[in-house]
């Protein structure tokens, strides 16, 4: 069947719309909001791609994933060929369909934007990649060349480890993850929430590593329970993909009262120990009443649709700029609000202040204003004199964003690093140590998840270079 | 799995743990914990390393039981094994010469302070280790602390082995008397007995380090769960600590952090 539209039979149809569930349901349970298309839906969204031969969308995805080639086939109810181009330019398209900034990347460049609204990619991408999960019997196994018998550790077990890990076993190498939490996944397992990211896609991406042979052993901090240097002695080589958990802190009194979290625990809690989601978890979170989240991240965005699905009265985003510079999801931000959050933009917090048992109970904050755009190219925010305002809360999330972790590079003198603490790589992925190789979070800072993929592949390209070499 | 291959109960609700841990066993110093879970939903727990043998790959925690993810661990028979140890976290003791020094241990603390007490030993200071406990069955340790030591003083709160009292007044008779006066102080216990001594040594500025137990998850300064305010700064005590400076802890900010899902009706979850 061939997927024969004129332009303008293409033209005349319009975007699909991602069925969801109800607001007022599931701000109440950690179900994924999003539902899926069907079949037809994705057929027909696919359609309305124009097949642009100077493929623009391309170049707005960090990892060139053939976008039109899926998208033809797709149109054409090919999946099996549409889910194999797919995973040919990605490593987890079942994740990148759901929490890619779309809007900033490959559907940004999109031409159907220039009048009207981009082909709809991600929801597509997620469509195909979860056919493909459900058929696994349709979709051709890559063949695996013999083994190299060389061997590479991959430090976390990220979206940029996992990345890493998969390409390299894919040619040839033996891979062991040394993970330091107790579960795999990184940020996709403890910090995004299930309501976006379901958690059975990442087991499903690791059952398959483990099936090409990617051995992950847990509970190995590297740093501490074994050093790189034992790591370089005893693998050929090592990619580093340890991420960016340190928090940021707020550095306003009241910032270690009680009922105060930094995203990281925050979601750690709820989302790796099971914290008021799984009644076998026996880790204890607070369920605040009156929630506020500073930042209007992914990370914020996640942290308060958490709270509010905890049982929170009033959720609030505490931004000091407005909507429109919210560096969210356009999405999440979306769903947010249909979820009930409250936006307090135009506004910064001073203070937490305490009641008498020292517990967080007022967030005291200053109101904000858009002044001149500053060199990120948006305009600084900056307070107007004498007007503050005081939200009542019980719980207040720090989520204003992550440096990188030391542990590992200062027991690594000799690993280069630039002066925020991330580690020097070039676009090779190359250290300053021969045969060690970094990327994703850990070298960007906090980036995307497709970014950190994009690294994995790339480290894993240039590791497979230098085993040879 | 991390295999456990003995199992003892010293004193009520308190445990010594062997476990299979070659890797941890291998790296670990004195002064260093680790985060057990013991089965799949429990919450993971901060232990000390209280000993290790490299050789044949054990760890020995010393665990006291007070509330359901120490129970489990505690409970966990020989044969039987935890799910998860990471480790060793947490920053070495710093070691030096002091000449006299005190290590002062109340309930599972001493536990803690153990394998502390032995390394300055063996860093050639002259320790003299004071424990305190409310009776007899839980002063745990003092014989096997007498190896190493010059002295093991015990206290016990009502006076059924031992000095009747509090470990601090111990402590003043040893710096009052320019003989036994020590160079350094080794707290470990409650907050309010570490708070307690920090107070007494410092007019005299005897340096005197704690080592701080607030809660924590990860261990590995990703949370910010474990902040503690020393000296002002907001610290992580899982990589900074768990070990500081007595006089510079803010001890009133530790002790009510900890009471953070205490007394809070909302326990979700349990
Ligand atoms: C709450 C939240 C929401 C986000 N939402 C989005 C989104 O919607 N879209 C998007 O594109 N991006 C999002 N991001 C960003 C994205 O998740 C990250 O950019 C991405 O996960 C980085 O991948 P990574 O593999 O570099 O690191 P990570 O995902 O951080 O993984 C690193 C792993 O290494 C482990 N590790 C750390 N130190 C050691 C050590 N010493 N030894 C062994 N293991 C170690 C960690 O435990 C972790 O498992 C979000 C981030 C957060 C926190
Ligand atoms: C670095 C470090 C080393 C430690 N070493 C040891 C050790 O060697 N042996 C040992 O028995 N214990 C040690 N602890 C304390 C131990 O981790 C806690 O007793 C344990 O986490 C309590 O968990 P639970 O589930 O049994 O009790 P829960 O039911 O969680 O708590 C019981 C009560 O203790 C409070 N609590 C929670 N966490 C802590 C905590 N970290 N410290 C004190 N009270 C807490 C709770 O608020 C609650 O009121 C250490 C703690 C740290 C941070
Ligand atoms: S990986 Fe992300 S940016 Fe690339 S095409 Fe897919 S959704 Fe777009
Ligand atoms: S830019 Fe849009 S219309 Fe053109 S090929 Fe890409 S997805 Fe299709
Ligand atoms: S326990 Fe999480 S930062 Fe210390």
């Amino acid at each position: 069947m061939k997927n024969k539209l004129t332009p303008k039979e293409r033209l005349a149809i319009d975007r699909v719309e991602m069925p969801a569930r109800d607001p007022a349901e599931r701000s109440r349970t950690f179900d994924e909001v999003n539902l899926g298309l069907s079949l037809e839906q994705a057929v027909q969204e696919a359609k309305r791609c124009l097949q642009c031969k100077h493929r623009p969308c391309v170049e707005g995805c960090p990892v060139q994933v053939s976008i039109p080639d899926f998208l033809d086939a797709l149109a054409r109810e090919d999946l099996p060929e549409a889910a194999r181009i797919l995973q040919g330019d990605s490593a987890l398209p079942a994740v990148c369909g759901r929490v890619c900034p779309q809007e900033s990347q490959c559907e940004k460049l999109c031409v159907r934007t220039n009048k009207g609204e981009s082909v709809a990619i991600g929801h597509l991408e997620r469509f195909v990649a979860d056919w493909a999960m459900a058929h696994p019997e349709q979709v051709a196994a890559p063949e695996l060349p013999p083994p190299t018998g060389k061997t590479v550790a991959v430090i976390g077990c990220g979206p940029a480890g996992l990345t890493a890990a998969g390409e390299l076993s894919r040619a040839g190498h033996g891979v062991t993850i040394f993970e330091a939490l107790h579960d795999t996944g990184g940020v996709l397992r403890y910090g995004i929430p299930e309501f976006r990211l379901p958690k059975k896609i990442i087991d499903t991406e690791i059952a398959g590593l483990t099936r090409l042979g990617v051995k992950i052993e847990c509970n190995v901090i590297i740093g501490r329970t074994l050093t790189l240097g034992q790591l370089r002695e005893e693998f050929d080589a090592v990619f580093v993909g340890n991420g960016a958990g340190l928090p940021a802190m707020l550095g306003i009194p009241g910032e270690n009262l009680k009922g105060v979290y930094s995203a990281n625990e925050y979601l750690t809690r709820v989302n790796l120990m099971g914290a008021g989601r799984d009644p076998e978890s026996t880790t204890p979170i607070l369920p605040g009443k009156n929630v506020a989240v500073i930042g209007a991240g992914n990370t914020a965005m996640d942290c308060v649709r958490t709270a509010r699905r905890l049982g929170a009265d009033r959720a609030m985003i505490v931004y000091r700029r407005s909507e429109e510079e919210m560096p969210a999801r356009l999405e999440e931000i979306h769903h947010a609000k249909e979820e009930g959050i409250e936006l307090v933009i135009l506004t910064s917090p001073l203070e937490i202040v305490t009641d008498e048992q020292g517990w967080a109970s007022v967030l005291h904050c200053q109101r904000m204003r858009l002044g001149e755009p500053d060199a990120s190219g948006r305009r600084r925010p900056e307070p107007v004199e004498g007007q503050t305002v005081d939200l009542p809360v019980d719980v207040v999330i720090n989520a204003l964003g992550t440096r990188p972790n030391p542990l590992l590079t200062a027991t690594e003198p000799d690993l280069k690093l630039n002066s925020w603490g991330n580690i020097e790589a070039d676009d090779q992925c190359k250290t300053s140590l021969p045969g060690v190789f970094a990327g994703g979070d850990i070298v960007r800072g906090g980036a995307t998840v497709i970014l950190a993929m994009g690294d994995g592949k790339e480290a894993a390209r240039s590791i497979d270079e230098y085993l040879k070499g | 799995m991390f295999k456990v291959v003995e199992n003892r109960t010293l004193a009520p609700n308190l445990h010594r743990l062997s476990i299979e841990a070659p890797r941890i066993a291998r790296a670990r110093k004195a002064g260093q914990f680790v985060i057990v879970r013991s089965a799949e939903g429990q919450e993971r727990i901060p232990l000390t390393i209280g000993d290790a043998d490299p050789v044949s790959g054990t760890i020995t925690l010393f665990i006291q039981a007070i509330g359901e993810g120490t129970r489990r661990i505690a409970e966990t028979p020989v044969g039987g094994s935890l799910r998860d140890i990471a480790g060793p976290l947490g920053m070495p003791t710093h070691l030096e010469k002091w000449g006299k020094v005190a290590c002062v241990g109340g309930g599972v603390g001493t536990a803690v302070l153990f394998p502390l007490a032995r390394a300055l030993a063996e860093a050639g200071n002259e320790v003299t280790t004071i424990i305190g406990g409310r009776s007899e069955p839980y002063i745990i340790l003092a014989d096997e602390l007498s190896e190493f030591c010059a002295k093991v003083a015990i206290t016990t709160e009502d006076g059924s082995l031992g000095r009747k009292g509090f470990v601090t007044a111990e402590l003043a008779d040893m710096m009052a008397d320019p003989q036994r006066r020590p160079a350094a102080v080794f707290a470990i216990g409650p907050v309010p007995m570490m708070r307690a001594i920090a107070e007494q040594t410092r007019p005299e500025g005897i340096e005197t380090v704690v080592s701080l137990n607030p809660i924590m998850i990860d261990g590995t300064g990703m949370c910010g769960g474990c902040r503690v305010t020393v000296g002002g700064e907001t610290k992580f005590a899982c990589v900074d600590g768990p070990e500081f400076d007595a006089h510079q802890v803010d001890f009133a900010s530790l002790a009510d952090r900890l009471t953070m899902y205490r007394d809070h009706e909302c326990k979700l979850g349990r």
